[in-house]
């Protein structure tokens, strides 16, 4: 299908944009081990992703497809309609200026444009542009980044690395129109700062059908994006 | 200046400066002094305590589930777990847990997250989303300062498979959890009054709040 915007966004930068309902933003890995913050809201409204609410309607501990990632307010924000990988993280939240400490000072005077930044720092950035700010920092998911649960008594957290490779994707349907607000700076546990480009593309998604996978899913998900339907009446 | 509450000292109930009942399905909120130390007592077993911290003195810096899991590199809370702000400060120390397990990554119930887990009949039913809005819009908490909260006293096990589950909670009647206040912090709790899953036994109940500091 015929592609609206295409945009490369470098490794450790911040980007957003304004999806209208029912276009498909596709996120692809330029090279391996790359990771992408993603905050969801309804544009012009408070209402915003909700990690937990989309983990426990969908009794998942990670987002993968076909779930649906749920607004505060119980509507379908988007649809993950597919993925090359079955596993993105939402447990972790994004990274903070500290994390990148341990890799040394940086700053624009000496690295230039390879200035590391945090996606705390970024997503801000990004939010102030819409008019919005540090309330608006949440919970996030970081698609291409896999952090395993153990099955011991504090549900020890492992970083898995390597997770995501080069052309791994991942596409979003908006149920609504959205402000996507994203950073591609490094997951806040990769031991490694090795920041890698994600390139997104924007392009009008199929119809929901009937059998749409997420549509599918759980009763759960029907539900969300049934509700997105009512958003406005 | 307040005074620190030593926790090798005997935390007595004829001396707390908080005593408090919150009866199923209500809420409170108030600040904790720093140094302070806050007990939640699960008076009858299996009451699902949402939680909230801000600091008190600046209520943008709040909780933050993310930041508390990933920087303890673990997903649940017990003794010693440090809840952290999305700045990453040091919000509250868990000092004491009867309990064991707590939950951070369920979040709260809502009139419309119900909806979409239970259906339609349950949009008007009493939910914690809306009494943290109740209790924390006299201090300027609104939809956008919400954060995700901590559900003392709910068991929520992740698998190494990717999959959430609701378990039966580990607590049990007088059980409690206690954090220390590591700066001037403002709690605010939703006793939940959910009825459509089993996290409150199908009826929920009143815990008891204690808090020691030097009024
Ligand atoms: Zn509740």
């Amino acid at each position: 299908m015929s592609t609206l915007v295409a945009h490369e966004v470098p490794g450790g930068a911040a980007w957003s944009v304004l999806l209208r309902s029912g276009r498909e933003l596709v996120l692809t890995a330029r090279q391996n081990a790359v990771n992408c913050s993603v905050l969801l809201f309804a544009a012009g409204d408070v209402d915003r992703l909700n990690v937990p609410d989309t983990l426990k309607a969908q009794m998942s501990a990670c987002v993968r497809a076909p779930m649906v990632l749920m607004s505060d307010r119980g509507a379908a924000l988007a649809c993950v309609t597919g993925s090359s990988l079955d596993w993105h993280d939402a447990l972790c939240g994004h990274s903070l200026d500290r994390h990148l400490e341990r890799f040394g000072r940086s700053d624009y005077a000496e690295h230039r444009n390879e200035w590391r930044r945090s996606a705390r720092a970024g997503l801000l950035s990004e939010l102030r542009k819409h008019g919005r700010g540090e309330a608006d920092l949440h919970a996030c998911v970081n698609f291409f980044s896999k952090v395993a649960v153990a099955d011991d008594d504090r549900g020890s957290l492992h970083f898995v690395a390597g997770h995501a490779a080069a052309d791994d994707w991942v596409s979003l349907r908006a149920e609504q129109d959205l402000l996507v607000v994203l950073s591609t700076a490094p997951h806040p546990m990769d031991p490694d700062c090795a920041p890698g480009p994600v390139s997104a593309q924007i392009r009008p998604a199929d119809p929901v059908a009937p059998d749409d996978p997420s549509m599918l899913f759980r009763a759960e998900s029907a539900r969300a994006i049934e509700a997105a339907r009512a958003v406005f009446a | 200046m307040t005074a620190v509450v030593e926790t090798a000292v005997e935390l007595r109930d004829a001396d707390a400066a908080l005593d408090r009942v919150v009866q199923a399905g209500d809420g409170f909120a108030g600040v904790i002094p720093a140094g302070g130390e806050f007990r939640i007592v699960d008076l009858c077993g299996n009451q699902a305590a949402d939680t909230l911290f801000y600091d008190a003195l600046d209520l943008g810096n709040r909780y933050s589930a993310t930041d508390t899991i990933r920087e303890q590199g673990a997903v649940y809370l017990t003794t010693g777990s440090q809840l952290l702000s999305h700045r990453g400060d040091l919000l509250v120390t868990i000092s004491a847990d009867t309990g064991g397990r707590h939950d951070t990554v369920g979040g709260a119930c809502s009139q419309e997250s119900n909806v979409i887990r239970y259906g339609s009949h349950t949009r008007h039913q009493h939910a914690c989303r809306e009494t943290f809005l109740r209790y924390g819009a006299p201090f300027g908490i609104g939809a956008r300062e919400l954060g995700h909260n901590v559900n003392f006293f709910m068991n929520v096990p992740l698998t190494p498979a990717g999959a959430l589950t609701f378990a039966d909670g580990l607590s049990g009647p007088g059980k409690y959890v206690q954090v220390r206040a590591e700066r001037d912090v403002l709690v605010l709790i939703s006793n939940c009054p959910q009825l459509n899953n089993p996290c409150n036994g199908w009826n929920p109940t009143p815990i008891r709040l204690l808090g020691w500091w030097q009024a």
